[in-house]
């Protein structure tokens, strides 16, 4: 592979490509041509694909999901994961829960939610950057345990009840079939973007990603960097919570079971390298909608969700084998 | 005193505090004849523990055990369904073969096309748990719906102990024997500790990851097998969430995750950790739905045990830095 190699000669070409040249051959412009082509395959195989409505509720397949997988993103930029992010949404609706049982409302559990994303982000950031422990076996360690916690307060039980004007988050509309998660989603689009492709922040989160040592030799704190990253992501699973929770309107301790999977496919779909290092927020808004479709329309389709998973775990690993078996050819060749 | 120091003497040590805890309250728990069926009962989690040991030891992890476990075992059913009078020990090479074929697709993705463990087998953990769902159509397969000979064999006594105790015996010993006798084991070792180091002495880390997923793969077949016949049913979710308690027992064990350092025995005793606190809530009346906490805060504190005996800067695992001198392959 040449990025370990190190030996290996570098061909650099006498010119750039122009512009255009590079940029259609970027991952985003690939991501276009496969949301269009699923897009249009969706509304050929089902007549009930092309409805303003249908389509309206298609979009809660990924809003909630593709919020934490913003967060994730950068995480995954810097070299660094996340496998807890749904067994926070399961702690963070079991506080607002809680909550609700105790009398609380809705500007209230909308602090509870945020406040327990923050707390467990806070928790994995420390024992990651603080302890300095690796990221992969302290989050599958707190994915047991946030989780577990919410099993156990509530056992086989769950928790309801929740406030009429709770449910504006996850049920309401902003204006004819826009939801409002679909602007919440957008909003944090739209911010990720700036953050990270025009802010210093984000610089030095690819800097960190690249090449950590070198990203602390020039000044940037690293610790502090990945602490916020962790806190973000933390505060986005919350953000995620309180959207899912109102949705649903209860709360058991397996919600959003297998959500990290998810998260993590989306990240990786929309072209941010695992490795760290690279990636772009339009890639995974891209990724995020395509994953909502090609689901929504499995599901028109009558296909069951555990098979759609088998589709989700073939597109994380084809998504980056399909480069490198590309890659290996290619050096065959020359 | 350097003898305390080893994580195999804390472990056991917590091990007996923990027994001497429960009985305490509830002497009967230690009754040579309970702590035999808590054994019996540990040791799905004790052969997995062993091959995601070595799999932990090349610097990967492997998160799709429990679902191959699943698949396997569910395979194995329906086969005995489908074919009643095929012996039983071809079902069980058969689950053994399968597992390590499985195992080999993790290793094959991890090697040749060098993606991070983490992601090929949270990939092939949902598709193998995704299988299971198509070809048993969702249905489950009953005690009665399985012969006699393929759900007595992890029951048939020997010595007065069950068939699935002595496969973790026996597997417990071909694992220390591999590990510390052959070139194969100690290749896990160098590979984990040094992958350019290990090429320059001759040995390939990828196809030692890939002999290791192999391996772990071929334990979770087998293992799949042992489930379903000793729980005499198979369906979609058996053994779900497992791969945590796998990797659990492991952490506990001292298995450094950074690869290279960790024994068999810290394995057993990780996992036996964990078995005896399962077994012991009920036990003691705490609700079984502590013990996902449990297993969790379990992992944090073994982590930060692990990270804190064996310091070292610039450790990242994401990031797999490869061996250095990779251009003869």
């Amino acid at each position: 592979m040449s990025e370990t190699t190190g030996v290996e000669m570098r061909i650099i070409p006498d010119r750039l490509r122009s512009r255009l040249q590079r940029a259609m051959r970027s991952w985003e412009v690939l991501l276009v041509a496969v949301a269009v082509g699923v897009f249009t395959f969706n509304s050929l195989a089902s007549p009930f694909f092309l409805d303003a409505w249908n389509l309206s509720d298609a979009t809660f397949n990924f809003t909630e999901k593709a919020m934490i997988a913003f967060a994730m993103a950068l995480l995954i930029i810097a070299g660094e994961i996340d496998l807890s992010v749904a067994s926070i949404i399961a702690l963070a609706s079991t506080a607002m829960g809680a909550a609700v049982q105790l009398g609380f409302d809705t500007p209230a559990l909308l602090l509870i939610g945020l406040g327990t994303g923050l707390l467990c982000g806070a928790f994995n950031g420390f024992l990651v950057t603080g302890l300095g422990l690796p990221s992969i076996v302290v989050t599958i360690g707190t994915l047991s345990l946030f989780r577990g916690i919410a099993y156990m307060v509530l056992g086989d039980q769950s928790y309801g009840g929740y406030p009429s004007s709770f449910a504006w988050f996850g049920q309401g509309y902003v204006w004819w079939v826009i939801t409002v998660e679909m602007v919440i989603f957008a909003i944090c689009a739209v911010v990720f973007w700036i953050v990270l492709h025009f802010t210093q922040f984000g610089r030095t989160v690819y800097a960190i990603g690249n090449n950590p040592t070198a990203a602390l030799f020039s000044g940037i704190r690293v610790a502090r960097v990945k602490f916020t990253l962790f806190l973000l992501t933390g505060l986005m699973s919350g953000l995620a919570a309180v959207c899912l929770t109102s949705r649903l309107a209860s709360t058991r301790p397996s919600i959003a079971l297998g959500w990290e999977l998810e998260v993590v496919t989306m990240v990786v779909l929309g072209g941010v390298s695992i490795l760290g290092g690279s990636g772009t927020i339009p890639g995974v808004v891209l990724a995020a909608i395509i994953m909502g479709m090609v689901t929504f329309g499995l599901g028109l389709l009558n296909v069951p969700g555990i098979v759609m998973s088998i589709f989700v775990g073939l597109l994380l690993i084809s998504v980056i084998a399909i480069p490198r078996l590309l890659g290996l050819v290619k050096v065959r060749l020359t | 005193m350097n003898m305390l120091r080893s994580r195999e003497a804390q472990l056991t040590l917590a091990i007996f505090a923990l027994l001497a805890l429960v009985a305490w309250r509830f002497p009967a728990f230690v009754a040579p004849g309970n702590l035999a069926a808590v054994f019996n009962d540990t040791s799905p989690l004790i052969l997995l523990a062993l091959g995601q040991t070595v799999v932990i030891l090349t610097r990967c992890i492997d998160l799709s055990v429990a679902a191959n476990l699943a698949l396997t075992g569910m395979t194995a059913a329906i086969i005995n369904v489908m074919f009643p009078g095929m012996p039983v020990p071809l079902i069980v090479a058969g689950a053994v073969v399968m597992g390590a074929a499985l195992g080999a697709i993790n290793g094959i993705l991890v090697w040749k096309l060098t993606i991070p463990p983490i992601v090929v087998t949270l990939g092939t953990l949902t598709i193998f748990r995704g299988l299971v769902f198509v070809i048993s159509d969702g249905q489950w397969i009953n005690a009665h719906e399985m012969t006699d000979a393929f759900s007595a064999l992890p029951r048939a006594e020997i010595l007065g102990l069950p068939m699935l105790s002595w496969f973790a015996i026996a597997g417990f010993a071909a694992f220390v024997l591999l590990v510390r006798y052959t070139a194969l084991g100690r290749s896990f070792y160098a590979v984990g500790g040094n992958p350019s180091a290990a090429v320059y002495a001759g040995i390939s880390p990828g196809r030692t990851q890939f002999l290791a997923f192999v391996l772990s793969g071929a334990v979770a077949g087998l293992t799949g097998y042992l489930w379903v016949a000793r729980y005499q049913v198979a369906y979609v979710d058996i053994a779900g969430g497992f791969e945590l308690d796998v990797v659990a027992a492991c952490v506990i064990g001292g298995i450094s995750i950074a690869g290279g350092a960790g024994t068999i025995l810290g394995a057993l005793l990780g996992a036996l950790f964990l078995g005896i606190v399962k077994n012991a809530l009920p036990v003691v009346g705490i609700s079984p739905f502590w013990q996902l906490a449990i297993s969790g805060a379990a992992i944090v504190i073994a982590v930060i045990a692990n990270g804190r005996a064996q310091r070292r800067a610039g450790r990242q695992i994401l990031k797999r830095d490869g061996p250095k001198a990779e251009g003869a392959r």
